[in-house]
This record gives C-alpha cells, structure tokens and sequence, in this order.
C-alpha cells in the first residue's frame, strides 16, 4: 500500500512538534508561534496525500500501518482510513491552522504552552480516527482530554475550572463504560481490533448492553440531550481556539464512534434502540434550537446551535433503519448516512469559523453579551460579510455547506417518517430565527455604543483565516461531490453491515 | 529437600546475605566515621545497596523454584524480581529524602540502618515459603517502620502516629500470628507448599484461621476497615518516612498475599475471595470518596493509596492467574507512581516549610514548570487516564475482572476511578489554573530533578509501551 507511514506521521508529527514547541519555552514566544504554525502547516501539507492517493472505490481500510503493541492481549498499533474517517482527519488537519493563526498575538500567558497543547490536541485527535485497533482508539480517545482540559483551564474565562473540571469528568464517566464494553468483546473475540468486533456474533442481550455502553461515551461527546450540559460551559470559558477544536472536531468523534462502533459492532441493537437515538435528536434539534434563541451569550449561543446541529447527524445515522424497513432498499438508507458525514465537516467549518468570529469580536471588546454590540457592520464592513456569510450557512442556506448536510438528512428522515421530517425541518425555521437574530442585533442597525463605533476591522491575520473557511464553505455547498465521492463505498459497507443481524443462529 | 549444605546452595540467598552485610557496614561507619563526616552514611548506604543488586543480580538469579533452608525458603524469579525493584525503590526513597532531612536536620545513621532492617524485611517477606518466615519478614518491616515513623523525636505528630501505627500494627501481628496458629493447629504443617496440598476442605476452623489472615493482610495493605492508620501515619511521619512506607513495603506485601494467599491457600480460593473482595469494594469506595474532603495533600495521597489498594486485591479476588499478573503490574506501576507523587511532594518544600496542604501548590506551574509538568504526569497516571502507566494498571485489573466473570465489580472499579479523577485533578487545577501568592522559591537539587524526572517519565514510557511490564509479570507469576 502506498504512503505506508503517512498516517503515524501525521499523528507523531504535530505531538513532537508540540514537544519543540515547549522546549521553545515561553520566553521565546515569537519563535514558538512560528513553529506551531510551520507543524500545523506541515501536517496539512503531509495530509493531502492521504487524499490524493485515496482510492475511493472500495471501503477496504487503506494506509494501513499494522505493528505489534501489546502482544499479550493481541492489541496492535493498527492505522488505516477509510471513506468515514478521512474527511474526519482532512478536516482535523485543516482546522488547526486557523487555531494556531487566530492565537497569534492574542495568547499572552504561557504561549509557547498554549500552541504546543494544540499541537499535542491534533496529533492525538488524528489518532482516534486513524486507529483501527478498539484498544489504541481509546489510549487516543483520553489521552486527548488532557490537553482540552488544560487549554480550558489555563486559558479559559472566569469560571474556567468549573467549566473544564466538568468537561472532564463528564466525557471521562461516558468513555469508561466504553471501556468496559470493549474487553468485554475482546475476552469473547480474543483481539482488539474493531474490525473484529464488528464481525463478533453477539446475542441481542449482549448488544444491548454493549450499545449502551457505547451510546453513554459517544452521547455525551456528540452531545445529545440530555447529557450535553458540559458543553455550553465549556464553550463559553474555553479560549476561542478551544472552542474552535471543540466545536469543529471533538464534537465529531461522538458522531464518528456511533458509524464506527455502535452502528456496525451492535446493529440488532442499534435497530431495536433507533427511537430511542432519533428521539433524543429530535429533542436536539427542536428543544435546544429553543434554547438556542433565548441565549444571550454569543458563545452559548453557537454552543446550543452545535447540539442542534449535531442532532441531525445522530438523527441522519439512525433512520437508516426505518428507511430499510419501509423501502426495502438500501439506497435511501444511504441518503441518512452521507447526509450525517456532511453535516460533520460541513458543521466543523461553519460552527468553528463562527467561534473565531466571535473570538474577533471579543478581542476588540472583551465582551461575549449580544447586547454589548450592535451595529458592528458600520465599523468593520468585510468582518459583518462574513460572519453574515457563515450565520447564513448556520442556518443552512442554499449554496453553503450547511444546506447540504441537512437537506440530505431530511430527505432521509422523509423516507423513515413524515413526522421525523416534519419535526428535524422546524430548523430551518428555528436555525434561521436564533442564527440571523444573533446576527440582526450584533452586526446590524445603528452603532451600539462607543466601544463598538472605535472597533477596527479585520486585520490581514483574520481575514486570511475567515477567507479561507469562508471559501470552504461555500466550495462545499456549490460541488459536494468531492466529499461524498470519497464517502461512498464506505456508507454502503457500512450499511450492509447494519442490515446484517449478528445475532448467532440457533 | 534436604541436600548438601556449602557456599553454592547460599547462592540464592545472597540478596538478604549481601544486605544484612550492608546493615552491619553501614552501622560502622555510622559509629566510626559518621558523626564527624555528615552525608558519609549516606552516600555509603547508597551505595552498598547499589552493590546488593549488583550481587543479586550477578549471583542471586535463579531459574526455577528453589527451596532452601528446610522449606523456610524459596528464591524463585518472582522473589529476586521483587527484591531488585525493591532495592531500587529504597534507593530512590532515601536518595529523595535526603535534603528533607538535612532541612530538618534529622541526623543519624540510624535512619539509614532501619531503612536497610525494613529493606530485609520485605526480601525476607518475598521469599517467605513457611508461616514463620512469613510473620518474621512481616515484623522486621513493621518494627523499622514504627521506629522511622517515630525517628523525628521532636515531633508530636509523629510521636502520635508512630504510636497509633505501632498499636495498630501490634493488633494486626497478633491477629496474623493467631489465624497461623489455628492453620498450622488444623493441618499440621508450616510450609506453604504443603500447605497449598491440605488446605482444600473448607472446614470452619480454616475459615476461622482464614478471617483473621484476611484481617492481617488487608491491615497491612491499609485495606478498608482496616485503613485507620494510614492516614495518620502518612501525614504524621516525617516526609522521607512516608515516602519509605508507601512505596516498597507494597511490594513486600504484593509478596505477602500472593505467597500465602494466593498460592498457599490458593487450592479453594472460595475460601478468602469473598471477604477478600468486601475488604476490596470498601477500600475503592471509602479511599476515593474520603480523598475528595482532604485539604493535605499527604492526607490525600494517603486516601488516594487507599483507593489503589483497592485496585490490587481485587486482582487477588479474580483468584486467576491473570487477575495476579494485574495485581503484580499494578502494585508496581504504584511504587513507581508513590515515588514520584512523594518525591516531588518532598521537591516541592520551599525554605519558608513543607508543602503539605494542598493549597501550598497553587500556581505551582508559574513558579517550578518542570516540578508542575511532573507532578501532572503522576496524577493522571494514578487517575488512569492514558498515556501514562496506570491507565494500563487499572485495564488489566479490570480485564482481569471480567475475565473471571465479576462484571460488577468491574463497573464499580471503573465508576470509582472517575470518582478519584477529581482528586487529582484538583490538584493539577491548583498548580496550572490558580494563580500562587508570592512564595520563596523551590530549591533546585538538580540531582534528584534529574532522577524524579527519570522517575515520572517513566511512567510515560511504561505507558506508551506497557507490553514491557505485562509480559514481565506474566513471566514472572505463571
């Protein structure tokens, strides 16, 4: 297999270039930023090639890196992408950068610290996607708590303890359970290996144990309602860089764990258990798009419309089974499934563009309140352009990103249910009232105060980052093709995997 | 058994020969040279231990189970593993605490010797193959502990703990000699291999005999109920002691239970399993709640040891060959972790005093990264989150746990360790998210940096490969 290596490098590349950073030290703050941002550029540039050569006609894991780990237990350091998780760590790769440049001079207190545990952060994120070995998965999947947790803590606002404090323990409760389930299909499957897991016969007691298990880990990550509580804090206290990482990418694992564990290791439960999923992402979508509009913090804001938005991705997963049911064919199920992906990256390039809109605004003002601002447009005409642009792909415009993702999901929920379409499309209505009313009384109308009249428009450094999100979204909303190409084989193994009962006969 | 008895069949012994040699030479030089030459006894006591492994290496390995001394005896590569990394645990223990005692100038070379004393208990307890050799190793570690608990006589704190530590253990001893003596009473023999051959039928005398073994061993381990003394001792004991006490008697009493629980009485398992397994669900639970209320830091790690214990019986409770390999990687990924925890807590002392309470280590990272970034490695690590070693202590217990079918014993294990998580995060709050008040600056001791720093990174290293250790034990308990 060609590019052999290519994945550990893009994991170990930015956790030792993390490590230089913090040898750097903060005393030589300007030679630590340019190094984190040569690794972060280093690691995307490495991460093209996993594109390019990507074969996109099977669903055979490629790159594939098999090594011995831990021998005793048949645990192995074991690589390889498919069409799920390639998106997934083009856009870890991606995403970072802006992180890096949007911390630039904002970062006073220990900067070289605060790059490097990006740095670190990007590695070990790429390595829960990259890892195809259950046991190597999860030594990622904690190990990447660490950093958040001290990008929060550190960095954070105020109530920065209490914020990253719950972070923590929560994701930390959810993944030990994961755990749990994990040995437990390894002491039945003698490996670790997901791959094996996924073809382990298991009684539908079992299954149902074991979904649980995996939907208390990946729910709360996602998160779905109603253990999505941590996030809003966490949102808010985080630095705009770890809200950036925490919208566009850690919220995604949750979404990725559910295609990659639960939907194919545990597919008679995952179909028994689908209302239970779907009902809990119509509460998301519904229910916290409520939420959503009453904010008054900016952040929580776009923190609530997250939870809204990733309930369309559990929601786009699970009605793959009621789609199966009614039509009998699978290729509307598939709808569901590639309108969950998109929604993913499409979600990670809007809400974290979003995040650094509003990290520009708090720079300026050192506010998050919406009633803070107002008017903003007349002050900094090219930032109110774009954070227009992507408060409209927020609410799923067409022609954006996020009309695509949520279109896809709709017509899929259509398929299982009318009422599971009629109630996912009241985002339309509720993410374009919170979304444009956010934008209504911070960019538009007259100037709010004085503070707001002396804001300076964007400087050279953001508009370079927005620009080029801004170019993304909108190249994914025009000509998607690119992303659901490469997807394709991958959705249709991963469903046939789903239909197939792994219940042992007799 | 009985065989020719000349210089080659010592040969196996020599850890405990070369280190009760060690004793005698560091007490003159202690008696001749060492009142004049403060730091001699030391560094000699350094260094005789570091020839004692040498020797243990070079002449005391063994391949197979050998039986010396009438039965008394056995050297086997569990045993000479055991005594190397107790060796260096002391070492390390005594190499750390040496500037705390020169602060507080506590002098003498006593302090050395009883380390020493203690060090040949635990050699004598992880080669004990009878009842006898089994409750002299015991004493000969508890009578130097209770001594160097008290070694500081000027304090009252550690006066009360030594006495609480003495009268507590004085309990313990007798409940272990008397749940002996009713074993050896019922089945008439000494020697745990034949022992391990009688000891089958569940009669109620041996269940009797069982309970207050049970009671021994969990006091020993400073298992709940019998956790009492933990606390008080580890914060009333001079630092450098408490670093000693937590961290390689542990191995010492690894040896204990596996030696006459494990395989002495290990034909019915069903025997101890159950009490076993209370004393184990108790230690998690009360050891990782309580540790949450503590503002001492000593106090907390104490709790926090508590909680560990807990993680290691129930390795003893799976009574399978594979929960014993865990119990054995964890108990010595804790020694390496109680080192670094107590070691840097003794690092962390300013001139102004120890830092004991909790809050003496806010802002800890603006002050000492290195001493902050190291002691964030020990809390995760003992928190069990991944990269770091006791991630991997605490999976293959829990594996081990499921394995043996002890599914809810695996979720409370599992539930209390995010319980515990909070603890150690707190402390990593004080030290990055706090901001500290102006304190003196640390002292520097670049040497024993150096060593701690080996110390917590290793636990990074055993954490990115942990095949190292487990395919060690596995070697070592099979």
């Amino acid at each position: 297999m060609q590019g052999t290596g290519l994945l550990s490098l893009l994991i170990w590349l930015p956790i030792a270039g993390g490590v230089l950073t913090m040898a750097i030290g903060d005393g030589r703050a300007r030679a630590a930023r340019w190094a984190a941002l040569l690794v972060s550029l280093a690691t995307f540039i490495a991460s093209i090639p996993l594109y390019t050569g990507f074969n996109a006609a099977t669903a055979n894991f490629q790159f594939i890196e098999q090594l011995p780990w831990i021998r005793q237990f048949n645990a192995e350091y074991y690589l390889g992408v498919d069409g799920i998780s390639l998106p997934l760590i083009l856009l870890t790769t991606f995403m970072t950068m802006p992180v890096v440049i949007a911390g630039w001079t904002v970062i006073e207190k220990r900067p070289a610290q605060y790059f490097a545990a990006f740095l670190m952060l990007e590695g070990l994120m790429i390595g829960v996607f990259a890892a195809l070995d259950s046991l190597l998965f999860y030594f990622f999947w904690e190990a990447m708590l660490i950093p958040m947790f001290l990008i929060i803590g550190v960095w954070g606002g105020p109530r920065r303890v209490y914020a990253t404090l719950k972070f923590f323990l929560y994701t930390f409760l959810g993944s030990v359970f994961m755990l749990v389930a994990l040995i437990y299909m390894y002491l039945k499957s003698g490996d670790y290996s997901i791959a094996g897991f996924q073809a382990l016969p298991l009684s539908l007691t079992e299954q149902r144990w074991i979904f649980l298990a995996f939907l208390a880990a990946f729910a709360v990550k996602v998160p779905m309602w109603p253990v999505h509580t941590w996030l809003p804090d966490a949102h808010v206290e985080a630095p705009t860089g770890g809200s950036v990482i925490l919208a566009a990418i850690m919220l995604k694992m949750g979404g990725y764990g559910l295609l990659r564990f639960s939907l194919p290791m545990t597919p008679d439960a995952s179909r028994e258990l689908d209302w239970l999923v779907i009902g809990l992402s119509l509460i998301a979508v519904i229910y916290i798009g409520f939420v959503a509009l009453a904010q008054t913090d900016m952040k929580k804001l776009i923190a609530y419309s997250s939870i809204a938005h990733m309930g369309f991705v559990t929601l786009g997963a699970f009605v793959a089974f009621d789609i199966q049911a009614n039509t009998g064919n699978l290729a509307g199920a598939a709808l569901g499934l590639n309108g969950a992906m998109v929604q993913m990256i499409s979600h990670g390039l809007i809400s974290g563009a979003l995040f650094l809109c509003i990290g520009v605004l708090y720079d300026r003002l050192h506010s998050r309140e919406i009633s803070a601002y107002g008017g903003v447009i007349n002050v900094m005409p090219k930032f109110a352009a774009l954070m227009v642009l992507f408060a409209l792909a927020n609410s799923g415009l067409p022609g954006t990103s996020g009309f695509v993702g949520e279109f896809l999901v709709i017509l899929a929920s259509f398929k299982a249910s009318f009422w599971y379409a009629a109630l996912a499309a009241t985002t339309l209505i509720l993410g374009a009232a919170y979304t444009l009313w956010l934008v209504k009384r911070v960019i538009f109308g007259p100037v709010g105060n004085a503070q707001v009249a002396e804001m300076k428009d964007l400087n050279g450094r953001e508009m370079l980052v927005l620009g080029v999100l801004a170019v993304a979204v909108l190249l994914l909303g025009v000509w998607p093709a690119p992303l659901v190409n490469v997807m394709e084989s991958s959705v249709h193994h991963l469903l046939q995997q789903m239909v197939i009962s792994k219940i042992p006969v007799g | 058994m009985v065989s020719a008895f000349n210089f080659a069949s010592l040969l196996p012994a020599m850890p405990e020969i070369s280190l009760a040699t060690a004793i005698c030479v560091v007490l003159m030089v202690e008696v001749f040279a060492g009142q004049s030459r403060r730091g001699l006894t030391a560094i000699v006591t350094l260094l005789a231990l570091a020839i004692c492994g040498w020797l243990t290496v070079v002449y005391g390995q063994v391949n197979e189970r050998t039986v010396l001394f009438d039965g008394l005896y056995v050297a086997d590569p569990l045993a000479v593993f055991l005594k190397l990394a107790a060796f260096l645990a002391v070492g390390c223990a005594l190499f750390y605490g040496e500037a705390f005692l020169e602060r507080h100038r506590i002098r003498g070379g006593e302090y050395q010797v009883l380390a020493l004393s203690a060090l040949l208990g635990i050699c004598v307890l992880a080669s004990a193959n009878s009842l006898l050799t089994i409750y002299l190793g015991v004493e000969l570690l508890a009578l130097s502990m209770y001594a160097l608990v008290a070694f500081d006589r000027d304090s009252g704190l550690a006066a009360e703990a030594a006495i609480k530590y003495f009268v507590l253990g004085a309990i313990a001893s007798g409940a272990l000699l008397y749940g002996m003596s009713l074993l050896y009473g019922l089945t008439g023999t000494l020697q745990l291999d034949q022992l391990a051959a009688v000891a089958h039928s569940g009669s109620a005398g041996i269940v009797i005999a069982l309970a207050f073994i049970v009671v021994a061993v969990a006091f020993k381990f400073g298992g709940v109920p019998f956790h009492m003394w933990v606390p008080d001792v580890y914060r009333g004991a001079p630092a450098s002691v408490t670093l000693l006490l937590a961290s390689a008697p542990k191995l010492a009493y690894f040896a204990l239970a596996f030696r006459l629980l494990a395989y002495g009485l290990g034909g019915d398992p069903q025997l101890w399993m159950q009490m076993l397994g209370a004393v184990a669900v108790l230690s998690l639970l009360v050891g990782n709640i309580v540790a949450i209320a503590q503002t001492s830091m000593r106090r907390m790690l104490a709790y926090s040891t508590i909680g560990n214990v807990g993680f290691i019986l129930l390795g003893f409770v799976t009574a399978t060959e594979a929960g014993y390999e865990a119990a054995l990687n964890y108990t010595l990924i804790y020694v390496l972790t109680a080192l670094g925890s107590f070691g840097l807590v003794l690092l962390a002392a300013r001139s102004s005093g120890e830092a004991e309470e909790l809050d003496d280590y806010k802002g800890l990272a603006g002050r000492d990264p290195l001493l902050a970034w190291l002691m964030l490695i020990v809390m995760l690590s003992t928190a069990g989150v991944p990269p770091f070693a006791g991630f991997w202590a605490k999976l293959w217990i829990i594996q081990a746990l499921l394995n043996g079918g002890h599914l809810y014993l695996a979720l409370l294990a599992v539930s209390v360790s995010v319980i515990g998580a909070y603890y150690y995060l707190r402390v990593i709050w004080y030290m990055f998210f706090e901001s500290g008040t102006d304190q003196p600056a640390i002292e520097r001791q670049g040497m024993v940096r150096g060593v701690l720093g080996v110390n917590c990174l290793g636990l990074l290293a055993l954490g990115a490969l942990p095949n190292v250790l487990l395919s060690l034990c596995a070697g070592l308990i099979s």
